[in-house]
């Protein structure tokens, strides 16, 4: 065991931190969470400046343009990213984190070729079109259908839960293109497909969230053409293809907000001493309590990561683990600002609010608590096939 | 970084677990626990001699002390172990003591009261020959474990750090009815230690050891919290009720699930503090590795059902082992207020 990092690690880390000194005063103002447009040129200008100084695509293969990074480096660059202060990955998470990375590995040379190169110098965001409104945690059970008609696949359905469909120009589209008998389990029969979001037929409807703004949307699909060479990976195999990449992530995915989650912590106290509130014993060791939980998340991080570069990425207790933890203390920090702050935490102009909103997404999103507790006890821990 | 556990790290956890699998298997646990209740509890000399003939209480020792040479994570390991199977006895007081057999052949900074005493319980101790229990005199009053089996008392104050004949503690102390069978407790006066020796050296010793004890006593809670987890989903899997195995039933998938969340965060914790020996590191672990042994047990026991509630079965042994060490060395209170503390030690903007 062990945490020191390697001489290579720490020069990787330093010049990184020198390029961020000078790197960030130059951003623009950061655009109101509303203001879609805005937030898509901020966020794919700051791909661009990762792009020209060598960072975009870090952990990606060098044959896929990406930079060929250790996962620890990936950590790295994650962590002083989210220390600086730096725009999050935003628009660009289901390209940089998703699509890409699964075009990268099964897709053909020309489709490489296409979808890559703009993923990575922020020319191109890609949405998810994975979850449909009967379709949730149980995938497998999506409808939307494609009908090939010579050269194309026709395609007819809705798509719900889809971020950043309103400023996206792929969709990253799993649709059904065989039916379901009872022979045959119902992950077989669905494709993926690479959707253009402007093509005729489709239309974004935003939905708007608890948080008052809208940071999904459905997609209505009707009769969309999509040619056959979008097609990634065989006809009826897109399930395979999807997972390949969908448990790719689970180590680093959520780095940048463990370390968030520990300034967020350390403000708190500091406004806690502050306006008076640390002098509560019970308030102060449930935020002492809050830091434990911090640093296990963090270890786990770690941990998960050196298993990831042990094992070349194949994901092993700790994504599921992780993902059930960090969601219910992301939650628990929320709820014991919100007794720090007293009032001022029933105003929704605070900033600190947005975010207490959204952290209630955490439990839901990416597979509920209850589903991720269907995984760990039938896939880590054996039991049987619950009901 | 690559924080996992090497070949050789591996290889000494699988020799830990084989070793105390063949030497203190159940049965005997249960002889301890089923026998006369006066007689059951002392501890097993022949078994604390074979242990130290392992190397368990040599493991920190450098070689040229006669010990082993290796560090505090594989200390950890072992504990561990220990923890997993439940194996009884003051084993992080006398590890430590050992410890300080290394420290005295080093011509390190040990205390001048130490020194005479030392070289024969160290040593003792380092074998397995010599039973050393502790007194923590920081915080609350702890009771004092296995007494009168120990040869001596390792006492930690906030500062001092002494060693002190075992029957001289006994003396003043009173025995309680303690909770957990398998470990018999003494109320004892404070203040043992006289703390008009404390110099700038020894506190460093005091605070030392002290970290090392609570790291230590970390490491047993995970191996209870993740031996509670596999005895509950060993039973989900047999148990059948309505026609089914109890674990298809998505009420006790979640409480196991649960368990294995809270085994494997304090894993993630306790092992970074071995490496890293951050006192907030280590207060953590212990905060985390606490409420996953006892919690766990607990679950532990609600998926066993009435046959939990039972003498019979082991569930019991593993809550009443993890309230004993939870309140040993650092208690909850303590390290949530010293991980409270950490989190304004610096100066940045606040909400």
């Amino acid at each position: 065991m062990d945490l020191a990092f390697t001489d290579d690690e720490e020069d990787f880390r330093h010049r990184l931190r020198a390029w961020l000194a000078d790197a960030l005063p130059t951003l623009p103002d950061r655009p109101h969470p509303a203001d879609w447009p805005g937030r898509r040129a901020y966020d794919c200008g700051w791909q661009r400046m990762l792009h020209d100084a060598g960072y975009a695509g870090l952990h990606w293969p060098k044959d896929a343009g990406g930079q060929g990074a250790t996962p620890t480096q990936h950590l790295i660059f994650l962590e002083e990213t989210e220390r600086a202060g730096a725009p999050y990955v935003g628009a660009g998470f289901v390209g940089l984190l998703h699509a890409g990375p699964t075009i990268a590995a099964e897709g053909t040379p020309e489709q490489r070729a296409r979808w890559l190169p703009p993923i990575l110098r922020g020319d191109e965001v890609w949405c998810q079109g994975f979850s449909e409104p009967d379709a949730g945690s149980d995938l497998a059970s999506l409808r939307t259908r494609a009908v090939r008609d010579g050269d194309t696949y026709v395609v007819s359905g809705s798509k719900i839960w889809t971020s950043h469909a309103e400023i996206a120009d792929w969709c990253e589209l799993l649709v059904r293109t065989a039916p379901v008998n009872a022979d045959a389990p119902k992950h077989r029969g669905i494709t993926w497909l690479a959707m253009p979001m402007d093509a005729p037929g489709v239309t974004v409807r935003p939905l708007r969230t608890l948080a008052g703004t809208a940071e999904f949307a459905e997609v209505f699909l009707d009769q969309v053409r999509v040619p056959v060479t979008h097609r990634v990976g065989e006809e009826n195999d897109g399930w395979r293809v999807t997972m390949v990449t969908l448990s790719f992530e689970r180590g680093t995915a959520f780095v940048g907000e463990v370390v968030a989650c520990r300034r967020v912590l350390e403000a708190l106290a500091r406004t806690a001493k502050a306006n008076g509130r640390w002098d509560d014993a019970v308030l102060r060791r449930r935020l002492g309590r809050l830091a434990a939980e911090c640093a296990a998340l963090w270890r786990l991080t770690q941990w998960n990561v050196s298993e990831a570069q042990r094992t070349g990425g194949v994901p092993g207790v700790g994504g599921s683990v992780f993902k059930l933890r960090f969601s219910q203390v992301r939650q628990e920090l929320y709820e014991a600002a919100a007794e720090v702050l007293g009032p001022d935490a029933l105003d929704a102009g605070q900033e600190w609010v947005a975010d207490r909103l959204s952290s209630l997404s955490y439990t839901i999103a990416a597979g509920t608590s209850q589903i991720q507790r269907n995984i760990v006890a039938e896939r880590i821990l054996g039991l049987p096939k619950g009901r | 970084m690559d924080f996992q556990l090497t070949d050789d790290q591996r290889a000494l956890r699988a020799g830990m677990r084989e070793l105390l699998e063949r030497r203190y298997p159940r049965t005997r646990l249960r002889a301890v626990v089923d026998g006369d209740a006066e007689r059951g509890a002392e501890l097993d000399r022949a078994l604390w001699r074979e242990l130290g003939t392992a190397g368990l209480f040599a493991l920190r020792v450098p070689e040229s002390a006669g010990g082993v040479g290796l560090g505090l994570p594989e200390a950890v390991l072992a504990f561990e172990e220990a923890g997993r199977a439940l194996l009884p006895g003051p084993l992080v007081a006398t590890e430590l003591a050992a410890g300080l057999s290394g420290l005295w052949a080093a011509g390190g900074a040990v205390p001048g009261s130490l020194e005479a005493r030392l070289s024969g319980v160290a040593a003792g101790a380092v074998q397995g020959e010599t039973v050393v229990t502790a007194l923590d005199e920081e915080g609350a009053r702890t009771p004092v474990e296995h007494l009168t089996s120990a040869d001596a008392v390792l006492a930690l104050g906030p500062s001092a750090v002494e060693l002190i004949p075992a029957a001289e503690v006994a003396r003043a102390a009173e025995p309680m009815r303690s909770v957990d069978p398998a470990t018999p407790l003494h109320r004892t006066e404070s203040n043992r230690t006289r703390q008009d020796q404390a110099g700038p050296g020894r506190s460093g010793i005091a605070a030392r050891l002290r970290r090392e004890a609570v790291l230590l006593t970390a490491a047993q809670q995970l191996g209870s919290a993740s031996r509670t987890v596999e005895l509950a989903v060993d039973h989900a899997k047999r148990r059948t009720q309505f026609g089914r195995p109890i674990g298809a039933f998505q009420a006790v998938q979640h409480l196991c699930a649960q368990m294995l969340v809270r085994a494997e965060s304090s894993r993630s914790v306790v092992y970074a503090a071995a490496v890293t020996e951050d006192p907030g590191d280590i207060a953590a672990a212990k905060l985390l590795a606490d409420e996953a042994a006892v919690h766990n047990a607990r679950d532990c026991l609600q998926v066993h059902g009435g046959m939990g509630f039972t003498w019979e079965a082991d569930v019991h042994l593993h809550l009443k082992r993890a309230w004993v060490r939870a309140g040993q060395w650092q208690c909850a209170a303590a390290a949530e207020e010293e991980l409270a503390a950490g989190l304004v030690s610096t100066v940045e903007r606040c909400l």
